[in-house]
């Protein structure tokens, strides 16, 4: 059985307690998606139109260097949320996502959404709120690598 | 020894001229006797040989920060109270060498013996020194390992206590229960008494070695008269010590108070000089020192003293733990009155005031504990008073 | 004191005590390093080498998360948790990492030199004692090393326990320890193990992220669960916190604390923590035993 996009996203964590209005409406803006092992998803400086909840798969978040190439700073897996700069003026990707393995994914028309959030506060805070929790679970994350603690001192 | 042994043994009185008596005694049975000598302006323990080493006629000004002898208008033997040593040197001496060792060794050739130790009498341990001997022996026997160099030291060692007469002005063995009179744990202890101008000493026996030395000076038995005369000097003692300590609960008031704004402000004065681990009677911390010779064959390894007030006593990989002088004097203070007890069962001070003597910014832990009590009394009534 | 064992020793050890003649007491044992031949020597990442050690009398028994005091002559005593499996007592294995004057010189170690050994000094995982129960090890660092010795126990015993989870955080996937072994663990159908890394290389295909973030998505019951936490103190504070938000108490998560240790047998003061002495009363502590300390700075 073909579980719905709707239903998909009802049960998801991230939109846990969302009026169905808006999980409708969400709904509408959301698509399934799929990325093979090594396919791009964003390049940092693009234009942040989308945002994904990963369903399934491995994304490795990654900055260019010139000298050591790419480096990993994050890993995102099943059920992840992947990409919040569609809500963020300029609205670009500063980051590069590559899927590490064959991904799949809901795309959601941030640009779209956007519109929407501006239009009705309640649906906008809302998704700021549940985006606000997972910013800060990854700030923390980062934080703590910050200090390097296997370092030798 | 039990209580009904005890009281057999009723204590007797010697003449004040009987003490070089004592002395030739126990050297003839073979004891290096360490007692009070007068030397560089200070009484300390040294070893000694005859009474005409021992400080007669004098005593000690003693306060935070302040030492100096002063001249006593008797002649007294023990007429002072502590000095800037304590007996914890002569059983956990500053330096040890544990071991040496080396590499591609020669012959297997027997170490030849040094100096020889020998046993050592303490002659002159004041009850709160016994105390901390005492205090001394639960950290090295009691636990899983045993301190042998200790073990050795200290079981032959022959205990001469000297009940005190005064209490000096950093003194408060009676708050922590250590003093001024010595009941047990001892092989002789002898109070002074100088009283309608003679000169003579209580003898109270601890001991069977005890015992067999007191054989062989010429002693009579006390009469209560004597004994009156020893408990009124003693009494003065207690009735006039330097410091008082409140202990009530003392153990948890630390627990409570490690945030105290107290440790921040006395990390203002002091200097992490170390003075006060150094002449405090139970402070134990060692380090341990391996040092090699140019060649590189021959390595050894050595034990010192440490203090917990060092910079790097709790280093490790990239930093120190305390780094901040507060940390470090919290830790002190926090494991004599409180850490102690949940170690080893008793406080880890005796009250001798060396500390408060010694320390050169004037430090007195009894005013720290005093003060620590009353800021946490302070932050209470102001809490309460916000919320009401 | 005389060589009594037959290897052809290039060390000879005797003792002066500067007044007495005789050795033979407790604590100067103690105190006695007993030599020990390196048998095998293995770089594992570029600061952090593996030495096996064969004990002089044929067996060295301890317990995981014991530690031993690791002598090198001339230069100094380390505090160095085992990292081998207590099955195999003919063969003594410490991993240690290169970061101060004794280690350093430990790393020039080749097969055939000496290291003094004292110990096994300190308290244990409790492996044994939590038979019946979901295991989960959270590792950071170097810290995989002296949990090691518990994840061989339980494997050994595998049907006494329910889930076994390990959780291993690294720096980079260079710094990753014994790999090998990881995937092995990996490999078995009866245990969980999640590895991540501060950052990587875009050809590492594993997660990228602090180790807390494998919490949520490993599979144990947090109301029957053991945990053993290792790792620097600042991991192993954050990695208790979540593993409580998720339900396990405690008096259940276990963790290693360090200090600085001079003599490994409670007298040199040292390794006080609070009232508890760390080569004694540690380095495995339940939680909720120093939970109160742990919080306080500068202890």
């Amino acid at each position: 059985m073909m579980e719905t996009l709707e239903h998909l996203l009802s049960e998801h964590p991230f939109l846990k307690g969302l009026d169905p209005k808006y999980i409708q409406l969400i709904t509408g803006c959301a698509s399934n998606i799929r990325f093979d092992a090594g396919q791009i998803i964003i390049r940092e400086g693009e234009e942040a139109d989308q945002f994904y909840i990963i369903r399934q798969g491995k994304v490795a978040l990654q900055i260019y260097t010139p000298t050591h190439g790419s480096i990993i700073i994050d890993t995102l897996t099943d059920g992840d949320i992947l990409g919040w700069s569609w809500l963020i003026p300029p609205y670009q990707w500063r980051f590069d996502a590559v899927a590490i393995e064959l991904t799949r994914a809901i795309a959601l028309d941030g640009k779209c959404l956007r519109n929407k959030c501006e239009a009705d506060h309640n649906l906008g805070y809302e998704l700021l709120k549940r985006f606000s929790s997972i910013v800060d679970e990854r700030l923390e994350s980062t934080r703590l690598r910050l200090l390097d603690v296997y370092d030798k001192d | 020894m039990n209580s009904i042994e005890k009281e057999k043994l009723t204590p007797f009185i010697i003449d004040h001229t009987r003490i070089e008596t004592l002395l030739g005694v126990l050297q003839k049975k073979g004891y290096t006797v360490i007692g009070p000598k007068l030397e560089d302006g200070a009484i300390i323990y040294h070893s000694i040989t005859s009474s005409a080493d021992l400080p007669k006629g004098w005593k000690e000004e003693q306060d935070a920060g302040t030492y100096r002898l002063v001249k006593r208008n008797d002649d007294a033997y023990f007429g002072f109270n502590t000095t800037p040593h304590s007996w914890k040197q002569f059983l956990h001496p500053p330096i040890l060498k544990l071991w040496e060792s080396e590499k591609k060794g020669n012959k297997n050739t027997d170490p030849q013996a040094g100096d020889k130790l020998g046993k050592q009498a303490f002659f002159g341990v004041r009850p709160c020194d016994l105390s901390a001997i005492l205090i001394l022996d639960k950290v090295f026997k009691g636990g899983p390992y045993t301190d042998s160099n200790y073990l050795k030291r200290r079981n032959s060692v022959f205990v001469v206590v000297v009940n005190c007469g005064q209490a000096g002005g950093t003194c408060f063995c009676a708050s922590m229960n250590t003093g001024p009179r010595a009941r047990e744990n001892f092989d002789l202890a002898l109070t002074e008494i100088l009283q309608d101008g003679k000169h003579e000493f209580l003898v109270e026996i601890g001991s069977p070695a005890g015992e067999d030395i007191i054989k062989e000076i010429p002693h009579r038995p006390a009469t209560d008269t004597d004994i009156n005369h020893a408990e009124k000097a003693i009494m003065k003692a207690s009735e006039k010590m330097g410091k008082t300590v409140d202990t009530t609960d003392l153990k948890a008031l630390l627990y409570r108070n490690l945030e105290s704004k107290r440790w921040e402000e006395t990390a203002k004065r002091c200097l992490t000089c170390t003075n006060c681990t150094m002449v405090c009677p139970t402070c134990f911390c060692a380090t341990i020192e391996d040092v090699t010779d140019l060649s590189g064959k021959k390595s050894e390894r050595y034990r010192k003293w440490d203090s917990c007030f060092t910079m790097d006593f709790s280093y490790i990989h990239g930093g120190s733990i305390r780094s901040s002088v507060q940390s470090r004097y919290r830790q002190w203070l926090t494991h004599k009155f409180a850490y102690w007890q949940d170690q080893f069962g008793t406080y880890g001070c005796v009250g001798c005031g060396r500390c408060i003597t010694w320390c050169p910014v004037a430090i007195d832990v009894t005013e720290e504990l005093k003060m620590i009590r009353k800021y946490e009394q302070t932050t209470k009534s102001t809490v309460s008073s916000k919320e009401n | 004191m005389s060589v009594s064992n037959q290897h052809d020793y290039d060390y000879l050890m005797y003792m002066i005590k500067t007044e007495e003649k005789t050795i033979d007491n407790s604590v100067l044992t103690e105190m006695m390093p007993r030599w020990f031949p390196v048998k095998r020597v293995q770089r594992n990442t570029h600061d952090t080498f593996t030495i096996d050690l064969e004990p002089p009398d044929g067996n060295f028994k301890f317990d995981p998360g014991q530690f031993n005091m690791l002598y090198m002559f001339g230069v100094g005593e380390v505090a160095i948790s085992i990292s081998g499996d207590p099955a195999q007592e003919q063969i003594l294995i410490h991993t240690i990492r290169a970061v101060g004057s004794v280690t350093k010189r430990m790393w020039e170690l080749k097969k055939g030199d000496y290291i003094g050994v004292r110990g096994p000094f300190g308290t244990h995982w409790p492996v044994n004692e939590s038979v019946g129960n979901d295991i989960v090890i959270i590792a950071g660092g170097i810290g995989l090393a002296p949990l090691r010795p518990s994840i061989y126990r339980l494997l050994a015993n595998r049907d006494k326990y329910g889930r076994i989870v390990l959780l291993y955080g690294a720096r980079t996937p260079k710094d990753i320890l014994y790999r090998k072994e990881l995937e092995g663990w990996r490999a078995r159908f009866d245990m969980e193990v999640h590895v991540t890394v501060d950052r990587a290389y875009a050809d590492w295909k594993g997660m990228v992220g602090v180790v807390t973030t494998l919490i949520p998505r490993a599979h144990f019951d947090p109301m029957n669960t053991t945990a053993m936490i290792c790792g620097p103190e600042i991991m192993m504070r954050f990695t208790i916190q979540d593993l409580h938000k998720r339900g396990v108490d405690y008096e259940n998560i276990y963790v290693s604390m360090e200090r600085n240790m001079k003599c490994g047998i409670g007298f040199c003061g040292h390794c006080q923590y609070g009232s508890s002495f760390i080569c004694k009363d540690g380095p495995v502590y339940p939680y909720s035993a120093i939970k109160d300390l742990f919080v306080k700075r500068e202890i």
